[in-house]
């Protein structure tokens, strides 16, 4: 590594972890129902929604209910989704004329922006109408973060109170986070990025000549170049801040419209992690321990900053049949070096390692290079984040409910069981039922990946899709369905879409998101309903570094023998074959 | 609540925050981008004598050698088509990379044959975007004494044209420095028009 990428790289952690304290507190108020300052310019939206809406915001719900309404909520999202992009050809804000989605992949794409994946098998600036992508998939950016935290801000209530039948009420939650969280967010972020070069306009296009005119694949002359336009910057600000990931164009935020300069790569990958990482502290505010939740932000900085180097330093490393080629990968002041392709350049090699790190950790997905032209060890990093189950740091609001604080419910009844003591999680007792439901939540991801992956490599139309040779093939589907069914979103995008892969991934993303959710829910009527009782002295303390070091290593126990044999497969087979003769 | 009434605030709560998030906050972030940053909002143009002759952040093909090359570029179903943006998405060990890789050291020792150092890796590998504008600085100091024998140039006065289109990084610490090939070649042709520089 060089000096500019550990630099590089320090800058970016040490700005994350000086964000948590101010945003996790601020957002801790808006869930807790405090007041906020935001609430005079905005409050009359909020009391529009609940007189609208039938909703009594003081009428407090019980886990049924409330994950009910979470499901209400996201059936109704798809269905109105993928019905706005069968009709956008009759509706305005068609400048290019697209008409209507294909049926898969409009239900694909339903899917993946309610379900906070993601998943871009639509080309943006080639499929969707400017209006499908402002009051389609910007607002189902917003909606599914806003559900995510909701759904979290329950199983807090469940963790802190005692003896109690309800843990909140769903739309108010889900209107709080948006309004009071993720729009102001948003519109700051949004005119940043403009003033970096981000467009945003409702133009379809520009046309310019081109200095040099070349030839397309038939042999006719091309003498200009149509440049896509469109608003690009709302969406992509918020695409960012609720780990949605959904470009605005093809090519995401490897596009020089999508982030034009290091510093809107650096301001983007921010944001990335911002809200995950800051809702560690919300957790700790909110449970009345902060300790709490720099514990668990400290393992989930853990097992992300493990995998920075391996990205980093595979990348930069590069590949050695290139080199037999002539191509020069040393890094110096005047080049990145290093596997290029698939990178830009404004990017260099760190910058493109550190967000695939992010982006995997995120369940964001959004990509500023091809993930699918990584190196074998470099694509390794961002796989395995995900298999982990995207508990570093995972979804906006879900990285905690459906990943690290199942764990915490693993790791204290495994350390509860060493001792022979019955296991608790802050005063709560952790019992058989929420166990049950932990292991439930916890294996259905892996059993969707891999179900799902051996499927595919067994049917033409999944074997059919794949775009590179061998192990890496593999790879590609392996890929897929662990970045759908952990909700991720982004691909090895050589793999091409088909009613197949559209209908089989929508339902591991569908899945991914509301069935695990469910059981989170159930926990947290469990415990809500249960007394607290004191510590005493054979109580683990959920605080210390030793308690942090058993959650990292039971997320890594379980992340390896569950897919260590998938991974040996394809990336491991894939780096042998790379470097060897 | 009953599934009714459940069904009921989804739907309010869908369509006001069509409104609030859809329409209203990507028309009041358009409307800023206008005012404050309207260069930026529409594409960042290259506008000379009011003639568009490009944006400054999405990259041409080049392939004479008087001017410099950008990044290879895998668009269809032309390189550095700008409505559609595409990487190649080969995996480092499929045959088709190094085919291509192959392919693009061959054309660049072919328009130079006294250069026998080792190509700049991003030459001869094809950007994300299939639109990147820049190439490193490397990139760029390598194909300098082809580009200046080529159109008759002193080599010393195409390098200190492609040190003042150097940039560096971000507060000499973010990002990678970088050369725009667009704005460079501009600037090559401005310097000294070639003569077939007009043919359509």
């Amino acid at each position: 590594m060089t000096s500019f990428n550990v630099i590089q790289i320090l800058i970016y952690l040490g700005l994350l972890l000086a964000a948590v304290k101010p945003l996790g507190s601020y957002m801790a108020r808006v869930l807790e129902g405090e007041p906020v300052w935001l609430e005079k310019p905005l409050g009359w939206l909020e009391r529009i929604v609940y007189r609208a809406g039938g909703v009594r915001p003081n009428e407090e719900m019980g886990w049924k209910a409330y994950a009910q309404s979470n499901l209400i909520f996201g059936l109704a999202g798809v269905i109105l989704l993928y019905v706005l992009q069968r009709v956008q050809g009759w509706l305005p804000l068609d400048p290019q004329h697209f008409g209507a989605v294909a049926p898969d992949l409009a239900f694909n794409t339903a899917v993946s922006f309610v379900s906070n994946t993601n998943w871009q098998f639509y080309g943006g600036e080639t499929t969707l109408s400017h209006l499908t992508q402002m009051c389609g998939l910007t607002v189902w950016n917003f909606l599914s973060a806003a559900a995510g935290m909701a759904v979290l801000a329950a199983l807090i209530r469940g963790i802190r109170r005692k003896s109690a039948a309800t843990i909140g009420n769903f739309w108010v939650d889900v209107t709080r986070s948006t309004l009071y969280i993720l729009l102001p967010l948003a519109l700051i972020f949004a005119v940043v990025l403009v003033s970096q070069g981000v467009v945003q306009t409702l133009q379809a296009s520009v046309t310019a000549p081109l200095r040099e005119a070349t030839q397309d694949a038939a042999g006719k002359t091309v003498a200009t170049q149509v440049i896509a336009l469109g608003p690009a910057a709302s969406q992509i600000a918020i695409k960012q801040l609720g780990t949605n990931g959904g470009g605005f164009f093809n090519v995401n935020s490897a596009h020089p419209f999508e982030n034009p300069t290091p510093f809107s790569n650096l301001l983007e990958m921010l944001a990335i992690l911002l809200i995950p990482a800051a809702l560690c502290y919300s957790y700790g505010k909110m449970v009345g321990d902060r300790r709490q939740g720099w514990s668990l932000l400290a393992a989930m900085s853990v097992l992300f900053i493990m995998m920075i180097p391996l990205a980093v330093w595979s990348e930069q490393a590069g590949n050695p049949r290139l080199t037999a080629l002539g191509a020069d990968q040393h890094a110096s002041a005047l080049s990145a070096g290093g596997n290029m392709e698939g990178k830009e350049v404004r990017f260099g090699i760190v910058n493109s390692a550190l967000w695939a790190t992010a982006t995997a950790a995120a369940s964001n997905g959004s990509v500023n290079s091809m993930h699918d032209s990584l190196t074998p060890l470099g694509g390794i990093a961002p796989m395995w984040l995900m298999k982990i189950g995207e508990v570093a740091f995972g979804g906006v609001g879900s990285g905690l409910y459906s990943g690290m604080l199942m764990f915490v419910i693993i790791g204290v009844f495994i350390a509860g069981l060493m001792v022979g003591r019955t296991p608790e999680y802050l005063g709560k007792k952790i019992e058989a039922y929420e166990m049950k439901m932990a292991s439930l939540v916890i294996l259905m991801t892996p059993l969707l990946v891999l179900v799902g992956t051996a499927v595919a490599v067994r049917v033409h139309a999944g074997t059919s899709a794949v775009s590179n040779p061998g192990p890496h093939g593999f790879s590609e589907i392996l890929y897929a369905y662990t970045s759908a069914a952990n909700n991720n979103g982004s691909a090895f995008a050589g793999l091409s879409a088909n009613p197949f892969l559209n209908l089989t991934l929508g339902f591991a993303m569908l899945f991914g998101r509301f069935a695990l959710a469910v059981p989170c829910l159930a926990i947290a009527g469990s415990l809500a309903r249960k007394n607290i009782v004191p510590a005493g002295a054979g109580t683990l303390s959920t605080h210390s570094a030793l308690f942090v070091a058993l959650l990292v290593g039971t997320v890594l126990l379980v992340g390896a023998l569950t897919f260590f044999p998938a991974l040996a497969l394809g990336p491991i087979v894939e780096h042998l074959m790379m470097v060897g003769k | 609540m009953k599934p009714l009434s459940m069904l009921r605030a989804a739907l309010v709560v869908i369509v006001l925050f069509t409104v609030a998030t859809g329409l209203i906050y990507p028309l009041f972030v358009t409307g800023a981008a206008q005012l404050l940053f309207p260069r930026q909002a529409n594409g960042s143009l290259i506008v000379r004598g009011g003639r568009v002759l490009g944006s400054q952040l999405i990259g041409q093909p080049f392939s004479d050698p008087r001017y410099f090359w950008g990044r290879p570029s895998a668009t269809a179903p032309f390189a550095y088509n700008a409505a559609s943006s595409n990487g190649s998405n080969l995996g480092p060990t499929n045959p088709a990379l190094f085919q291509a890789v192959r392919a693009r050291v061959q054309a660049l020792r072919a328009v130079d044959p006294d250069n026998h150092a080792p190509v700049p890796v991003d030459l001869v590998t094809s950007s994300a975007s299939g639109l990147d504008p820049h190439i490193s600085p490397a990139a760029a100091y390598y194909q300098a004494r082809r580009v200046a024998r080529v159109r008759g140039l002193d080599e010393s006065a195409v390098n200190a044209l492609i040190r003042t289109h150097t940039a560096d990084r971000w507060l000499g610490l973010l990002g990678e420095p970088r050369v725009n090939v667009l704005e460079l070649n501009l600037a090559l042709d401005e310097m000294k028009p070639h003569q077939s520089e007009r043919t359509p």
